[in-house]
């Protein structure tokens, strides 16, 4: 069982908004699924390490070299908010 | 024949011989385009008038130097793009409100592999937004349908690639497998669908999903077809740090039939109650054909096959969540509230497992699961050289059938799990076509890194078969 008010912390975790109708759909589909999810309660992994990725690769490195990148009018292109080839973001510190 | 129902391979051997241009041949999957599209509507993205001029370029290619097919592999191919495939200059929109229009500043690594083999883009193909989905009725835009029967789901969440080679609009196409994403729309319109080894492919460059399952796939006619595309794009790439380096195979040179007697493993956890009947007794014809040619058929056990789905949709929405951390509007894209129901549910559930209290029952777990699923794998590979399942319970369902019920939906993705978690190579292929003339599939599975098997195998299959030759009667 997952209460609403779990539902709408997640979605504020995850910056999401959430209409009143969205807000008890997820509730009640949300609870289905976990409750699905009990079916694994069943196996014993006690002394089973944890999969993460499944390749076996470790420390992958790349050389610390300059090499072509996206120049700044690229980086920029896609975005409707910008100043002074900057992204333009809201003010997280208020001004004095 | 028109030159847009020809295999990549024989369209490859036409342009050799002189016998049509590529012109020609581009402008044959054009006018079925717009035949069939408005039906179908496989595409976000027509591509028609580049298409035409690489195609005259090509042209002048083969021209000026006859054997310029063998640095180009695809050279003329008319081919379609998952609209997860970043393409520079080409608007990519992963199927959602989100990113309608956002228009790459560079190629996935797939692209440019694909363009410099000579392959020619045809459009961008509609899907499940973000990848979420099996029936492609989770776009943002609309829904694709299947030409076998417009009624009926593509599968997904490659749906529009699906459809788009099903219905003769391209000869092959790109796709993603996070768990079934090109099996299913294999399956249900009746095509040739490879899951490679997960790191097979590089990733760099396709709006991820799920980081630790997403696969780069194709879809096709054939087998052979299937083996040409993945010598291509397949190998390691400095970009994507999850592909290992390990040489990529001439797929093509190795289909004949494996000299050592195969062993097929049929794992009973996959032969259960509720598999559509059609589908059985398709898949066991198909299996007691493989016996009558000398394979070897062997049940064997896949002890956790019953807990994959869980696990897949605990670890998938996790790391659903993580990426699409990234779409703030700030960079790119609209902001967050322009995302579908489908991803807010996938980011909700995806957060809910990875936060405080619940990372250990959940995620954890998960992870752990996913130790066992793929030692099962593993303990039954000692005993047999490839699996053979069912790729999905039922064939094609209907249009609005599972939409309404999100755990009706995922269920049908149980025969696609386990090896998705597993990473191993999936090949999947037609087998049979039910009474109402829809599509039957089944799927062939192998150990890590070996697709070569599967191509020796399903080749194997299609030169004593002829389901994959069939179209659909729309077309």
């Amino acid at each position: 069982m997952i209460s609403k008010k779990t539902v709408q912390h997640l979605a504020d975790l995850s910056k999401l908004e959430l209409t009143y109708k969205e807000l008890n759909k997820f509730q009640k589909q949300l609870a289905e699924i976990l409750n699905y999810f009990c079916l694994l309660k069943k196996v014993t992994t006690s002394q089973v390490l944890p999969t993460s990725q499944v390749t076996g690769l470790e420390n992958v490195l790349a050389k610390d070299e300059i090499s072509p990148s996206l120049s700044s009018k690229e980086a920029l292109s896609q975005t409707k908010n910008q100043h002074n080839n900057y992204f333009k973001v809201k003010a997280i510190l208020n001004g004095t | 024949m028109e030159l847009n129902e020809l295999t990549v391979t024989q369209a490859l051997d036409g342009l050799k011989k002189k016998t049509f241009s590529a012109e020609e041949l581009v402008k044959s999957c054009f006018g079925k385009i717009k035949k069939v599209e408005e039906k179908v509507k496989a595409f976000i993205t027509i591509c028609e008038e580049d298409a035409l001029k690489n195609a005259k370029k090509t042209d002048q290619l083969i021209k000026d130097d006859p054997q310029i097919f063998e640095q180009k592999p695809l050279l003329g191919m008319p081919i379609a793009l998952k609209d997860l495939f970043s393409t520079k200059g080409i608007k990519t929109t992963a199927g959602s409100k989100v990113l309608k229009d956002y228009i790459p500043v560079y190629d996935a690594t797939v692209v440019k592999k694909l363009k410099a083999a000579g392959a020619i883009i045809i459009g961008k193909t509609n899907l499940d937004a973000w990848g979420h989905g099996s029936s492609g009725e989770n776009s943002d835009f609309f829904v694709t349908k299947n030409p076998w029967n417009l009624q009926k789901t593509p599968g997904g969440s490659s749906s529009g690639s699906g459809a788009a080679v099903s219905a003769g609009e391209c000869l092959a196409a790109t796709a993603t497998d996070t768990c079934g994403s090109v099996r299913a729309p294999a399956n249900f319109c009746n095509l040739v669908g490879l899951k490679p080894t997960y790191g097979r492919v590089s990733r760099f460059g396709v709006i991820a999903m799920a980081s630790s399952l997403d696969s780069i796939g194709h879809l096709a006619h054939t087998v052979e077809d299937s083996a040409l595309f993945l010598k291509v794009t397949a190998g390691k790439d400095p970009l994507d740090a999850t592909t290992p380096n390990i040489k990529v195979e001439d797929y093509s040179k190795t289909l004949k039939k494996p000299s050592k007697k195969i062993i097929i493993g049929l794992p009973k956890e996959y032969f259960i109650k509720g598999i559509d009947k059609e589908m059985k007794l398709a898949i066991e014809s198909s299996i007691k054909l493989f016996e009558k040619n000398g394979f070897i058929i062997n049940t064997i056990s896949l002890p956790h096959t019953q807990y994959a789905l869980a696990t897949y949709y605990i670890i998938q929405p996790s790391e659903v969540s993580s990426n699409l951390a990234r779409f703030d509007g700030i960079r790119y894209g609209e902001k967050r509230d322009c995302f579908g129901e489908e991803a807010k549910r996938r980011i909700i559930l995806g957060t809910y497992s990875l936060s405080t209290g619940y990372y250990d029952a959940y995620y954890l777990k998960a992870m752990k699961v996913r130790t066992l699923i793929s030692e099962d794998f593993a303990k039954a590979f000692a005993k047999v050289d490839i699996l053979l399942t069912p790729t999905s319970p039922t064939p094609a369902f209907n249009l609005g059938e599972k939409i309404k019920d999100p755990l009706k939906m995922y269920l049908s993705d149980i025969f696609s799990a386990s090896s998705s978690l597993a990473g191993l190579p999936v090949l999947a292929l037609p087998c049979g076509f039910t009474k109402d003339n829809l599509p039957i599939g089944m799927q062939l599975i192998a150990p890590q890194f070996n697709e070569s098997l599967l191509f020796q195998v399903g080749h194997y299959f299609q030169q004593i078969t002829t389901w994959h030759k069939r179209r659909p009667p729309l077309v």
